[in-house]
């Protein structure tokens, strides 16, 4: 099971993509209740490619909400795949396909 | 050393060094600290895009709540009808304002949609690189309960 949920569908030659990336997003700012600092954690990249090609990619910072959200669309057809990952501060990665529906 | 060989390791110098200028062609929205560090808004732009010149534009669209009740989602909307190269969301008083940084290959809507933390009340400024230039629309936000944690 993996911790991203994708959707991506298909209308009029674009491709709406929104998905859901479970994840801590540890600012580093806060504290634990023995009031030691708990380490920063966070999603620094987020690349979504389609056949082989990038079509989106982002940089977050700390300040994206915890189990981040990300919309966004682009030009593309139904039964496509959709491959999205990201990469956070620790160097670990993470990342799901789908196809277009 | 011979001159033959002189040669070869120039040639393998200036290989790298295109390899090097060509790299950001790949136009691929990597992570960089200088940017998402920087505590002001202003040096994050300049760090970001080399310019931190702006043009407020109503063909910006920014979209996020008057009020926020809860500061740690947020959801903020940009939308642009220009051809744009990159989108960025700023928040003026978190304690490092770039919040995201979206590239848009040709073919990409410019569009991005998310949810933020805000620490307090602040602005929140969408930018949008397109031609080179870029422009801004900015909104207030005010927050109830601050979402940077503490």
């Amino acid at each position: 099971m993996s911790g991203i949920r994708v959707k991506a569908k298909e209308r009029n030659g674009v491709v709406d993509v929104k998905s859901l990336m479970k994840h801590p997003m540890e600012t580093g700012l806060r504290k634990d209740k023995s009031g030691n600092k708990i380490p920063e954690h966070w999603i620094q990249d987020v690349t979504a490619e389609s056949n082989g090609q990038v079509v989106f990619s982002a940089a977050f910072n700390t300040s994206i909400s915890k189990d981040p959200y990300l919309a966004f669309g682009f030009a593309g057809k139904k039964g496509d795949t959709l491959k999205l990952s990201w990469k956070d501060n620790t160097g670990a990665t993470e990342s799901v396909e789908t196809k277009i529906r | 050393m011979d001159r033959r060989s002189v040669l070869k390791v120039a040639g393998a110098v200036s290989a790298a060094a295109t390899a090097l200028v060509a790299m950001p062609r790949l136009a691929m929205a990597a992570y960089s600290d200088s940017a998402f560090k920087a505590k002001a808004a202003g040096d994050a732009l300049s760090n970001l895009y080399g310019a931190n010149a702006t043009t407020p534009s109503d063909q910006v669209r920014l979209k996020a709540p008057d009020i926020a009740e809860n500061g740690a989602v947020v959801p903020v909307e940009v939308e642009t009808d220009m051809d744009a190269e990159s989108i960025a969301i700023l928040i003026e008083k978190n304690p490092s304002p770039l919040a995201l940084n979206a590239d848009l290959p040709a073919g990409t809507q410019a569009m991005v949609k998310t949810r933020c933390r805000m620490g307090e009340t602040t602005n929140v400024t969408a930018v949008v690189k397109s031609g080179g230039k870029l422009y801004t629309a900015t909104k207030e936000v005010k927050v109830t309960i601050g979402g940077c944690g503490g």
